[in-house]
C-alpha cells in the first residue's frame, strides 16, 4: 500500500541495567565478532522482557521487543500502556534520539517530534530569538519560521513580550510560546509525548484543538503518547497498547481504550501499597490497600448493574492525634469527576465512629458503598485520598488507582433495549397522575 | 503488497546497523541555519552576563604573553632565534588558544548537551561545529590585539611579515579541524568511560609544551626530539609565526605532515562521533 506513513519492522531496543563494567566491553567485542563472521547476533537471545514487577536475573532488559506495525498517512495514533511498557522508548527511537538495537523503521515525510516543549530555549534570549532557535532545533529552515512567525506569536499570545528575554516570562507564557513553535512545524508526521501535561486547562484545550486540526484538516500523521485517556480518545482515531515492550493490540481508539481499561493490565480490583502510585505523599497517613468488592463474588472489576460496589480503603495512620478523612472520587473513562465523597458525618448516610475524631496510630479500613442501580453500563475509575486535619496540602493522593466496569444484567432492559446515554443510570422515583379527562 | 513495498520510496530509514561511514552530512547541511543560530546564541549569552563583555577576550592572551616573556625569556633565557619576545609569545599563544579552546569545548559536547540531545534530534555534529565557529569570534578579537602589536613592531623594524602570511586562513581551518577531530574522539570516548575527561586538561598542558610556542621549531630539530616534530600542531604554529613575524622558517615537510594529520584525525573523529551519537543517550 502506498499510503503507509510509518512502517515499523521487528523493532527491538535493549537497555543495560546497572553499571558499565568490563562485562560490557567483552560482550560488545563478542557481539562484533559474531556479526563480522555473519552469524546471528548473540545479543538478541539474552535478556528478558521488560516487566518491572518481576526481579530478573539478567542485566539486559528489552524495553521493546519485536514490534511491527504500519501507520497510515493521516491517522492520529494514540500509544497507551503502563509505565515501563516501552512507550517513551518507541517515541525516542522514532525521534532518532536513540537508535534501535535491532529492526528498523521506515518513514515517509519529515518527522517532527515533541518529547518536551521548549527544548533549547535560552533564558537570556528574547522571545523572537528563541522562536528562531527552537524552530531551527526542531528542523525548520529560517524562512519557514519567518513565514509562520506572526501566527506563532499570535497562537502563544505573547505579542507584547516578543522582544523580552524569556527568563522574564511567566511559566505559562513560556510553555505557550514553546508549544506554538512546535505547532507550526511543517512536517508530515508529528510525534508528541505528554507535553500537554503542562499549561492551564484552557491552553491544553487549545493544544488539543491544534493537534486535532493538524491531523484531521491537514491530513498529517500524529503519534501521541499519553496517560490521559480523554485526550487520546478525542485526538486519536487509532490506538496501540504496549505491554512489557510488546505490541498487545492495535485498532480503533474506542475499542482499544475499552480493552485497556478493563484489562488486568490496568488493574485487578485490588492494589497494595507498593504498587500504588502516589501523586502526593503525606507524612500523616499512607495507603495500605485499595479494593473493589462485590458482596457475592469478592474482589473484582466487573459489577452487575444490580449490585453494590464496595470500595475498601486500608490505610496506616503514622501518628497519634490527627483526624484522617478518607475520600474517594468516581471518574468516567475520560477522567471527568462524577462525584466526590468522604467519610465526614454530614456527608454520609450512616454514622462512622472514626470520622471527625482524632485517630490513634495504627491501620484502619474504611468502607464506602456505591448503591446498586446507580451507575450506567460503562467503565469507571476511582481516585483515593487521605486528608489529614482537613488540610488539602498534607493529603495523600493516588489518581485513577483502580477501574471497574458495570455489566448489564437485563433487569433494567425489559422496556428499552437501545443505547442508554448518561454517565449514571440511577433508579429514581417516578409517579404519574391523570389530571384531566378531556384536552 | 510485499513486492510493492520493496520498491517503495522512504524518506527516512531508522535502522539498527547503520553504515559506519554514513556521516549524514546532508542533514548537517539542511540544519545550517541552526548552526548560525547556535553561534549567535553562544555569543549573545556570553556577553549578556558580563560587565566588560568581549574585553575579557583580551585579558587572557595579554597575561599569558607577559608571564611567558618574564619566565621563559628573562628568567630561563630560552633561545628564540633573536625574535622580539612579546611578539613571539603572543603569536604562539593566540594561535594555540584557538586550537585548545576548540578541543576543550568539543571534548565535553555530549555531556554538556545531554539534556537537549535526549529530547530532540538534529545532527549532533551541529553542536561541535558551532563551538568551533563561536571560538572563531573569540580568536578574531585576540587576533586583532596581535595585529595591533604586529603593526607597531613592523614600524620599529622588529617584525618582518612575508608571503607565507597568505597561508593564515589555511592554518586557522586546519587548527579548527584538528581541534574538532581530537575533541570528537575524546567526547565520544568519555560518554561511556568518564575517566578520560580528567586526562584531557593535563594532556593539553603537555601538548602545549610539545608544541613550538615558547621555543622555535628549530630547537627540537637541532636536538633530534622527534616527538615534537610528529606533533601536528608544530608545523602549523611555526608557519603561522613565520608568516607574520618572520622568525623561524617554513618547514614544508612539517607543514604537509600537519595537513595530512589534521584530515586523518578529523575523519577518525567524525566516524567515532557518528558511531557514538546514535545511542549515547542511553549511556550518559
Amino acid at each position: 500500500m502506498s499510503d503507509v506513513a510509518i512502517r515499523v519492522e521487528n523493532l527491538s531496543k535493549a537497555y543495560q541495567l546497572g553499571d558499565f563494567t568490563t562485562g560490557t566491553l567483552s560482550r560488545d567485542l563478542h557481539r562484533w565478532w559474531m556479526l563480522m563472521r555473519g552469524k546471528e547476533d548473540p545479543f538478541l537471545n539474552i535478556g528478558e522482557t521488560n516487566n518491572r514487577e518481576v526481579k530478573g536475573d539478567s542485566d539486559i532488559v528489552w524495553s521493546l521487543k519485536d514490534i511491527s506495525f504500519d501507520i497510515q498517512q493521516g491517522d492520529a495514533v494514540g500509544i497507551i500502556g503502563k509505565n515501563g511498557a516501552g512507550k517513551s522508548t518507541l517515541l525516542k527511537i522514532l525521534s532518532r534520539v536513540t537508535s534501535p538495537t535491532a529492526g528498523n523503521i521506515k518513514v515517509k515525510g519529515r518527522i517532527a517530534s515533541l518529547l518536551e516543549v521548549g527544548t533549547g530555549f535560552h533564558p537570556e534570549l528574547t522571545g523572537r530569538e528563541n522562536i528562531f532557535l527552537n524552530g531551527a532545533i526542531l528542523g525548520m529552515r529560517k524562512n519557514e519560521i519567518k513565514q509562520h512567525f506572526d501566527a506563532i506569536v499570535d497562537f502563544a499570545g505573547v505579542e507584547r513580550y516578543v522582544d523580552t528575554p524569556v527568563k522574564r516570562y511567566s511559566s505559562g507564557m513560556y510553555v505557550r510560546l514553546a508549544f506554538a513553535v512546535a505547532a507550526y512545524l511543517e512536517s508530515e508526521i508529528l510525534v508528541v509525548d505528554e507535553v500537554l501535561a503542562v499549561g492551564d486547562a484552557e491552553f491544553q484545550k487549545k493544544c488539543l484543538g491544534k493537534m486535532n486540526e493538524v491531523s484531521t484538516n491537514q491530513g498529517r500523521t500524529v503519534l501521541f503518547v499519553s496517560h490521559n485517556m480523554g485526550a487520546v480518545s478525542t485526538l486519536c482515531n487509532k490506538s496501540i497498547i504496549l505491554k512489557h515492550g510488546s505490541l498487545q493490540l492495535m485498532g480503533a481508539t474506542s475499542t482499544v481504550i475499552d480493552r485497556y481499561i478493563s484489562s488486568n493490565e490496568y488493574n485487578s480490583g485490588q492494589i497494595y501499597a507498593d504498587a500504588i502510585e502516589l501523586k502526593q505523599k503525606s507524612t500523616y497517613a499512607g495507603f495500605h490497600a485499595i479494593r473493589l468488592i462485590s458482596k457475592s463474588r469478592g474482589v473484582t472489576t466487573d459489577f452487575t448493574i444490580n449490585e453494590q460496589i464496595v470500595i475498601e480503603v486500608e490505610y496506616d495512620v503514622y501518628n497519634d492525634g490527627h483526624m484522617i478523612q478518607p475520600s474517594v472520587h468516581l471518574l468516567d473513562v475520560l477522567g471527568t469527576c462524577i462525584f466526590a465523597t468522604f467519610s465526614a458525618a454530614s456527608v454520609s448516610s450512616n454514622f462512622d465512629k472514626y470520622a471527625n475524631v482524632p485517630l490513634k496510630k495504627g491501620r484502619y479500613k474504611s468502607t464506602c458503598i456505591i448503591p446498586a442501580h446507580f451507575l450506567n453500563d460503562k467503565n469507571y475509575r476511582i481516585s483515593a485520598f487521605l486528608v489529614p486535619d482537613n488540610s488539602m496540602d498534607k493529603m495523600a493522593i493516588t489518581e485513577s488507582v483502580l477501574s471497574f466496569s458495570i455489566v448489564e444484567t437485563g433487569e433494567m432492559r425489559k422496556e428499552y433495549t437501545g443505547e442508554w446515554i448518561g454517565v449514571v443510570r440511577p433508579k429514581l422515583y417516578w409517579d404519574t397522575e391523570r389530571l384531566e379527562t378531556e384536552v | 503488497m510485499e513486492v510493492n513495498s520493496a520498491n517503495e520510496h522512504w524518506d527516512l530509514e531508522i535502522r539498527s546497523n547503520d553504515n559506519l561511514f554514513n556521516l549524514h552530512l546532508k542533514d548537517v547541511w539542511h540544519y545550517r541555519d541552526l548552526l548560525w543560530l547556535m553561534v549567535r546564541r553562544d555569543f549573545v549569552s556570553f556577553y549578556k552576563q558580563t560587565v566588560l563583555g568581549p574585553l575579557w577576550f583580551f585579558i587572557q592572551p595579554i597575561f599569558t604573553t607577559i608571564i611567558f616573556t618574564i619566565i621563559f625569556s628573562r628568567v630561563a633565557k630560552i633561545d628564540i632565534d633573536g625574535a622580539t619576545p612579546v611578539l613571539f609569545y603572543m603569536a604562539g599563544t593566540v594561535a594555540w588558544n584557538y586550537f585548545s579552546d576548540c578541543l576543550n569545548k568539543t571534548s565535553t559536547v555530549f555531556r554538556d548537551n545531554a539534556s537537549i540531545f535526549g529530547k530532540v534530534y538534529f545532527p549532533r555534529l551541529i553542536m561541535p561545529l558551532s563551538i568551533v565557529c563561536s571560538n572563531l569570534v573569540k580568536f578574531g578579537v585576540q587576533f586583532l590585539l596581535f595585529i595591533v602589536l604586529l603593526v607597531y613592531f613592523c614600524f620599529t623594524g622588529q617584525a618582518h611579515p612575508n608571503w607565507y602570511i597568505l597561508l593564515f586562513p589555511v592554518i586557522i581551518v586546519l587548527m579548527a579541524l584538528l581541534g574538532l577531530g581530537l575533541g570528537l574522539i575524546i567526547t565520544a570516548m568519555t560518554t561511556k568511560y568518564r575517566d578520560l575527561a580528567f586526562v584531557v586538561s593535563f594532556g593539553m598542558q603537555l601538548m602545549m609544551y610539545a608544541t613550538p610556542i615558547i621555543y622555535p621549531l628549530s630547537t627540537p630539530l637541532k636536538r633530534g626530539h622527534s616527538i615534537i616534530v610528529y606533533n601536528p600542531m608544530s608545523g602549523l604554529i611555526e608557519t603561522f609565526r613565520y608568516g607574520f613575524i618572520g622568525t623561524g622558517q617554513f618547514y614544508s615537510f612539517a607543514f604537509f605532515y600537519s595537513v595530512v594529520a589534521c584530515f586523518v584525525v578529523l575523519v577518525l573523529g567524525l566516524v567515532v562521533f557518528n558511531k557514538v551519537e546514535k545511542d549515547f543517550v542511553d549511556t550518559v
